[in-house]
């Protein structure tokens, strides 16, 4: 049942994206859309309204972008709950330090094993 | 104020002794080599690095090589050739000046974004028509992972292109023009202006152009007096499948009817659909390897007598495009006959 | 007669060639680009989920098995784009390959492999973020904005 949960918010997401690639104009690109989406995904995780599509849907809400704004977040408030002020400059990239440390160590690897094919 | 003695009309020069091409080469990549024209090429090159440590190290050498072919064809070699003409779409243009180092003729470094090599056919006449040069090399060159580099994203990231993008030819094409030699002649050039309408879509490159095309197909036909019927075709350089519709309509809007025998190198070099190529190809290679391979051909045989060729170019850079600038076109016509 | 366009066009003539770049212009496969946008989005998150569930089952947090799921996925993008194969599948699944983390990790490993030929430092080193470079500033600052929000306003 989650799975099915999963997909259909999951591939939702999506269809919210491509639907802005493909309707609007030129000037919004993919890159615009990515910064919409996880900075909207903080800006509802910070209102309570993403942790109940997660509740719901599990990786179907943190799988996409959307998703990665909810841990920096999450982890932002987090952190000032328990250090105050302090905690807002290290919560949320301390919440999110194993998708950053990740691509940067994978992205180098692979620059040193691949050749783009062009 | 007069008017300069081999000119005609507002943009045009007309030359009495008509420079001759006496020899062209053109050296494709896979793509290119599976396309519809792919028996018209002197080589196609199997990988795009061509052995090479990068894509600009490969495009150069692509240059290059054609370059040379063009020279052993003409039996002639560097030291006899009076000037060199090339350019492409890398930064500083250095596919075009690492090839005039190897070659070591004078060299006039061109930037006409895809409207290179027929700027440079304008200026080679010129050169040669006014005294000034018995033999010119001309040539251009680009390569579709230079210019998604340099332009737009890298080749391995996840992009959905739209239908009205064009694909970047990987190639080069030289040409060698001389005073006298047997081969199809140039016998007008017109020198375009810069138009400019307001596009600004960098995924639509057709749009951009089409104005300055038409404007550079009336301002022609208008200065020498021709009319389209005298041409057996007119074939612009990357102008897309869009651009070519939107260039058409704006040469009917000044009174002209070119249809039907209005063409596109962007359009003849790939299987569209089965390719993905969406609107045709572009780049300085697109016309520069159409004209270098296909057009001499077709203009040896005799299938063709009398041809306007119109390079087309999108002056803009991605700093420009970012600060909200809009895309203006550029495009020069050569009329080339069969002797 | 004069033929050719002012150096300086009216609005007018701007205008109404942006209409008809308009009527000749290409639509967009809107309706096969959001159905695949929605398959291939709503599988990599299915895979998630299954990647979660194991962690889960080795006996990880929800948290420690959220950030190990998210390493993973960035790990499968890196090497799909490493192969050459993640630009296939978002050619064909647009958003749908861009919008879930393995995206963001296509984002900075595909410039990096690029720009090897400039070196290890100022090729690969400097254009890892490129791309992600933007969802970093906004993520982390929006994140933190909402964090002094909560501080100032909502703790109780």
């Amino acid at each position: 049942m989650i799975f099915l949960k999963a997909f259909l918010v999951g591939g939702l997401l999506c269809v919210v994206a491509q639907l802005l690639m493909d309707l609007t104009s030129y000037r919004v690109t993919p890159a615009h859309i990515l910064v919409g989406f996880v900075a909207g995904g903080a800006v509802l995780s910070a209102l309570g309204l993403y942790q109940p599509l997660v509740n719901f849907a599990g990786a179907g809400a943190t799988v996409p972008l959307t998703g990665f704004g909810h841990l920096l977040a999450q982890g932002a408030i987090d952190g000032v709950k328990h250090k105050g002020l302090l905690g807002a400059f290290t919560g949320g990239v301390a919440a999110a330090a194993a998708g950053i440390t990740a691509a940067v160590v994978f992205g180098y690897l692979a620059a040193l094993f691949f050749r783009p094919k062009g | 104020m007069g008017i300069a003695a081999k000119k005609i009309g507002q943009q045009t020069y007309f030359f009495h002794q008509p420079p001759v091409i006496v020899s062209t080469a053109a050296i494709v990549g896979p793509k290119e080599g599976q396309g519809p024209l792919g028996h018209t090429f002197d080589k196609v090159v199997e990988d795009p690095y061509y052995k090479e440590k990068s894509w600009e190290k490969a495009e150069q050498r692509m240059l290059e090589e054609a370059m040379q072919k063009a020279l052993q064809k003409a039996n002639l070699a560097p030291q006899n050739v009076d000037f060199l003409l090339a350019g492409d779409l890398l930064n500083q243009i250095i596919a075009a000046d690492f090839t005039a180092r190897v070659l070591g003729i004078p060299f006039l470094g061109l930037y006409g974004a895809c409207a290179t090599m027929y700027e440079g056919m304008a200026l080679a006449a010129m050169l040669i028509d006014g005294g000034f040069a018995e033999y010119v090399l001309l040539g251009a060159s680009s390569h579709f992972s230079t210019a998604e580099r340099q332009y737009r994203y890298p080749t391995e990231q996840g992009v959905q292109r739209p239908m009205s993008a064009q694909w970047t030819v990987t190639g080069a094409g030289a040409m060698l023009l001389a005073r006298r030699g047997a081969g199809p002649v140039v016998t007008h050039a017109t020198v375009g202006r810069v138009v400019d309408l307001g596009s600004a879509d960098p995924n639509d490159m057709g749009a951009a152009m089409a104005p300055a095309a038409a404007d550079t197909i009336v301002r022609h036909l208008e200065d020498t007096g021709r009319v389209p019927g005298d041409y057996d075709l007119f074939l612009s350089g990357d102008l897309g499948a869009y651009g070519l519709v939107l260039a058409g309509k704006l040469v009917e809007q000044k009174g002209y009817h070119i249809a039907g025998h209005f063409n596109d190198c962007g359009l003849l070099i790939y299987h569209h659909r089965r390719q993905d190529t969406h609107a045709g190809g572009s780049g300085c290679a697109c016309s520069a390897v159409v004209t270098c391979g296909y057009l001499m051909q077709e203009l040896a045989a005799g299938r063709l007598r009398r041809v306007l060729g119109i390079g087309t170019g999108a002056l803009f850079s991605k700093c420009s495009s970012l600060q909200g600038e809009t895309i203006p076109g550029i495009a020069h016509a050569v009329a080339i006959e069969a002797r | 007669m004069t033929t050719h366009w002012d150096s300086l066009p009216g609005e007018m003539q701007k205008r109404l060639y942006r209409e008809l770049v308009n009527q000749v212009r290409p639509r967009p496969p809107v309706l096969r680009n959001v159905g695949a946008a929605f398959a291939v989005g709503g599988l990599i998150a299915v895979l998630g989920q299954l990647i979660q569930n194991f962690f889960l089952a080795r006996g990880l947090t929800l948290l420690d098995a959220g950030a190990a799921t998210a390493a993973t996925l960035v790990f499968l993008a890196a090497l799909f784009t490493g192969l050459g194969l993640y630009d296939e599948l978002a050619r064909f699944a647009g958003a749908g390959a861009i919008v879930p983390i393995t995206g963001f990790a296509n984002s900075m490993v595909a410039p990096a492999m690029e720009y090897r030929t400039e070196g290890l430092v100022l090729g690969v080193g400097a254009r890892l973020f490129t791309i992600a470079g933007p969802v970093l500033v906004f993520g982390i600052f929006t994140a933190w904005a909402a964090a002094l929000l909560y501080h100032f306003f909502l703790r109780p």
